[in-house]
């Protein structure tokens, strides 16, 4: 091997006579990524997050948090003359009288779309491989953490327009808020600061959780999560002989893994650019601006929130009540029961399944989901239902499209939510251990085949002399 | 010589990307390509000579001029066209390409300029020294301490104390553990309803199978107590609760227009209707599909809604305009823990 340039060799002791890093940039430099497709995923949802920070900071210059009553005069004809909020006004105007504008706030909202898709899908690929196991459980919270704190960073993200569309998910977020048993009167009014729609001061609360707290909040963890991964090193899956739970083989971060990685940052990028230019997101100048008197279904949340809406469309009409005082009100189930018990499954399941398979090792090899028929069968049949669900928030847009109507997909869907996962999980977990055993017969079908050509190689050797 | 290494890394790395396509299973039978990489570890750097590979070097530098001069074309068109005319999609396609094609570049250049080693490297193994020298280390820390649970103790009041003060002043955010501004409403006995402009609103008008929005002719109408629907029924077919005989003057009824369940306004109103399946009029909330009846006091008859929609009475001044002859059934708006005791107010 030729020694490296002398330029490269003072470069080098430049930066490490100054900060005496050669030996961990050594080892970063060599840092393995194990190949498989399904690694770029949770890649692809930080590279929409750096998306959503350039985009963001973008607005921000341009953007008004506040709700004092203003006149629109701008070049969009329908609105003008219009009374709206400052908050309102400024969007419209980044949309249409800000060069660029229309663009980037079409990426920034896109970009939180792929955002939230690439990080359940990220989750999804971590549970059916159990790469949650030991020693990872805490980058799985964290990852959990990420997702929910993402979910009210995009809720809050929308909320912040004061179109017609975000007015209303506010109002549905403020009677989830008030449903919460025992404090949640006292605290919505301690948020809102008065009852709904709240102060104006409201506005600037929510963008400074927006812009800063949750930004903030979501950088640490991401930076944290990374961290932890570098830490233990990457799962991999078991390819071939080299790959052990001792040893990891892969493409070192420089040059190997780093322009394939900065590649997929770009086309994420180019993407999501590509979007925000021709395909149109959230028309708030089409909604109007927000007056608690009104309200429309032609517009659709964001997706994220379907499963919210699905579940507070499907809760039978009841509050919880003791003769005439109430307990929980009706959207709490919801609103807040429903995503909380699904983070609190997630976030218990490895300590469940260590607890209930007795598997205290720790893992750095994965399993193929079949490898695990119970928790594979189990994830179908648990995000089955959350999707149902999620589903099922779109059931006025079947009956629109299709004329399937609503009372009847209503009934359907409250039976088929339970049936449908609980026949998923048999017939997974009976799929899997079908594959496990397919796997077994091929194997032993080629042991059987090499020991018969075995034996009849020795018999023609034992029958050459005689012939 | 360095033409058999290359050979010799070239073959293994065939091999293990041979190998690596095959099941697991079938690589159990198949020859490991242990030994040949085990050694490979070994060298400090492996970076195979590899022939120069002009043409992609070409086809990455046009990739890369394609990116700057598309990166050129969007301050091309962002300074061409004034705010009003700027089309978005070419902008947004001038971005996007140049974007595309730098990605493009770069993942030509990871395949096929760039030595991909595939390398192998310990996981991360316990320290079981350094976790006794930890622990040794924080042990001896508090060896001198004799009242250990004393200090603990004023410390944590301390720590809580502390805690407890800075967080203090959040409570300015709003008023604390107060619930009564959630009953408050503008309306009083007398209040005139008026119409979106403002003008009062004539029992006249008011027609049957159509629906109306009204406010305080007073007050704020963002307030959620403020808007109110107004239909009109047949008083024949009115079944109201006992008490409200005469909150519906020639069957005019209002109600709160906000949804008890999540707040949103009701601003579906299903009339004339559809005898078969749904045979009486109703208020309908768009999100989440709550209806409640207008003939039998807003009662919840469809969706999740759990309690009814809160009545105003009303009555008519001697010019025929409606006006309210009290404050609501119930109090407005989505519930709350204990809702039901309280009064609007």
């Amino acid at each position: 091997m030729s020694a490296p340039p002398a330029r490269r060799t003072a470069a080098a002791a430049i930066v490490d006579e100054r900060t005496s890093s050669a030996p961990a940039l050594r080892k970063a430099l060599r840092y393995l990524f194990p190949d498989h497709w399904s690694f770029l995923l949770g890649e692809i949802a930080l590279y929409a997050f750096i998306t959503l920070i350039l985009t963001g900071i973008y607005l921000a210059l341009f953007f008004h948090p506040s709700l004092a009553k203003t006149v629109y005069h701008g070049p969009y004809a329908p609105l003008r003359g219009a009374q709206v909020s400052e908050a309102y006004k400024s969007v419209i105007e980044i949309s249409f009288s800000q060069k660029a504008g229309l663009l980037i706030r079409q990426t920034h909202h896109w970009a939180a779309d792929v955002f939230v898709v690439a990080i359940v899908v990220h989750l999804m690929r971590v549970f059916f491989t159990g790469a949650f196991r030991k020693p990872r459980e805490l980058i799985w919270l964290i990852g959990l953490i990420l997702l929910f704190t993402s979910l009210l960073e995009g809720y809050l993200g929308y909320s912040l327009v004061d179109d017609l569309l975000s007015g209303m998910g506010l109002a549905i977020g403020y009677s989830v808020l008030l449903s919460v048993p025992i404090i949640g009167g006292p605290l919505g009014l301690l948020l809102f600061g008065a009852p709904f729609p709240g102060k104006d001061l409201f506005e600037s609360r929510m963008y400074i959780a927006h812009v800063f707290l949750l930004p903030a909040l979501l950088a640490t963890l991401i930076g944290v999560h990374l961290a932890l991964v570098a830490a233990r090193h990457h799962t991999q899956f078991r390819r071939d002989r080299r790959h052990t739970e001792r040893k990891l083989v892969g493409v070192p971060l420089f040059p190997g893994q780093a322009p394939r990685s900065l590649a997929l940052m770009l086309v994420v990028a180019a993407a999501l650019l590509l979007l925000g230019g021709l395909v149109q997101i959230n028309p708030v100048w089409q909604w109007g601006p927000y007056e608690p008197w009104l309200a429309s279904n032609g517009a659709q949340p964001d997706w994220y929130l379907g499963w919210l809406i699905g579940a507070l469309r499907l809760m039978p009409s009841f509050d919880v009540v003791i003769g005439h005082y109430t307990l929980v009100p009706n959207p709490f189930w919801g609103g807040a029961g429903f995503p909380l018990f699904v983070l609190l499954v997630l976030a218990v399941f490895p300590w469940v399944e260590r607890r209930l398979t007795g598997d205290r090792l720790a893992h750095n090899l994965l399993d193929r989901p079949r490898d695990a028929p119970t928790r594979t069968a189990f994830g179908v049949a648990f995000l089955g239902w959350v999707f149902l669900i999620f589903v099922f928030g779109a059931a006025d847009r079947v009956y629109v499209l299709w004329g399937i109507s609503y009372e009847t997909l209503l009934n359907v869907f409250r039976v088929a939510i339970w049936v449908l996962p609980l026949g998923a999980f048999f017939l997974v977990r009976r799929l899997c251990r079908e594959l496990q055993a397919s796997e077994r017969i091929e194997l032993e079908r080629e042991r059987a085949e090499a020991e018969a050509a075995q034996v009849e190689a020795e018999l023609q050797a034992q029958a050459r002399p005689v012939v | 010589m360095s033409i058999w290494r290359w050979l010799a890394g070239a073959a293994v790395l065939l091999i293990g990307r041979i190998l690596r396509r095959r099941r697991v299973s079938r690589e159990d039978a198949g020859k490991s390509p242990r030994e040949t990489s085990a050694d490979r570890t070994q060298e400090r750097r492996n970076v195979p000579e590899w022939a120069p590979a002009r043409g992609t070097e070409l086809v990455v530098a046009v990739l890369l001029l394609l990116g700057g001069l598309f990166a050129a074309g969007f301050v091309v068109v962002y300074a061409e066209f004034s705010a009003a005319k700027l089309p978005n999609e070419l902008l947004g396609a001038c971005i996007a390409l140049s974007v595309a094609f730098i990605a493009l570049a770069l993942a030509l250049f990871a395949h096929r300029l760039v030595p991909t080693e595939e390398l192998e490297e310990d996981y991360p193994q316990e320290h079981p020294e350094e976790q006794r020298e930890v622990a040794e280390i924080v042990a001896s820390a508090g060896s001198r301490i004799t009242r250990r649970r004393l200090l603990l103790g004023t410390g944590s009041i301390a720590g809580g104390a502390l805690g407890l003060a800075t967080l203090a002043p959040v409570l300015s955010l709003g008023p604390l553990w107060y619930t009564a501004p959630l009953f408050r409403t503008p309306w009083r006995r007398g209040t005139r309803l008026v119409d979106e402009s403002g003008r009062p609103l004539s029992a006249a008008v008011i027609q049957e199978g159509s629906y109306y929005t009204a406010f305080p002719e007073r007050g704020d109408r963002e307030n959620i107590g403020a808007p109110l629907v107004v239909v009109r029924v047949e008083p024949s077919q009115l079944r109201l609760p006992a008490g409200r005989a005469a909150w519906a003057p020639l069957g005019i009824l209002a109600y709160s227009k906000i949804c008890t369940h999540a707040g949103c306004a009701v601003a579906l109103y299903r009339k004339p209707t559809f005898r078969v399946v749904e045979p009486e009029p109703a208020l309908v909330c768009p999100c989440h599909y709550s209806t409640f009846n207008p003939a039998t006091g807003g009662s919840v008859i469809f969706g999740p809604a759990g309690r009814p929609l809160p009545q105003l009475p009303l009555m008519i001044d001697a010019a025929g305009n409606l006006r309210a002859a009290g404050n609501f059934s119930g109090p407005v708006g989505p519930s709350w823990w204990g809702v039901r005791l309280g009064r609007a107010r």
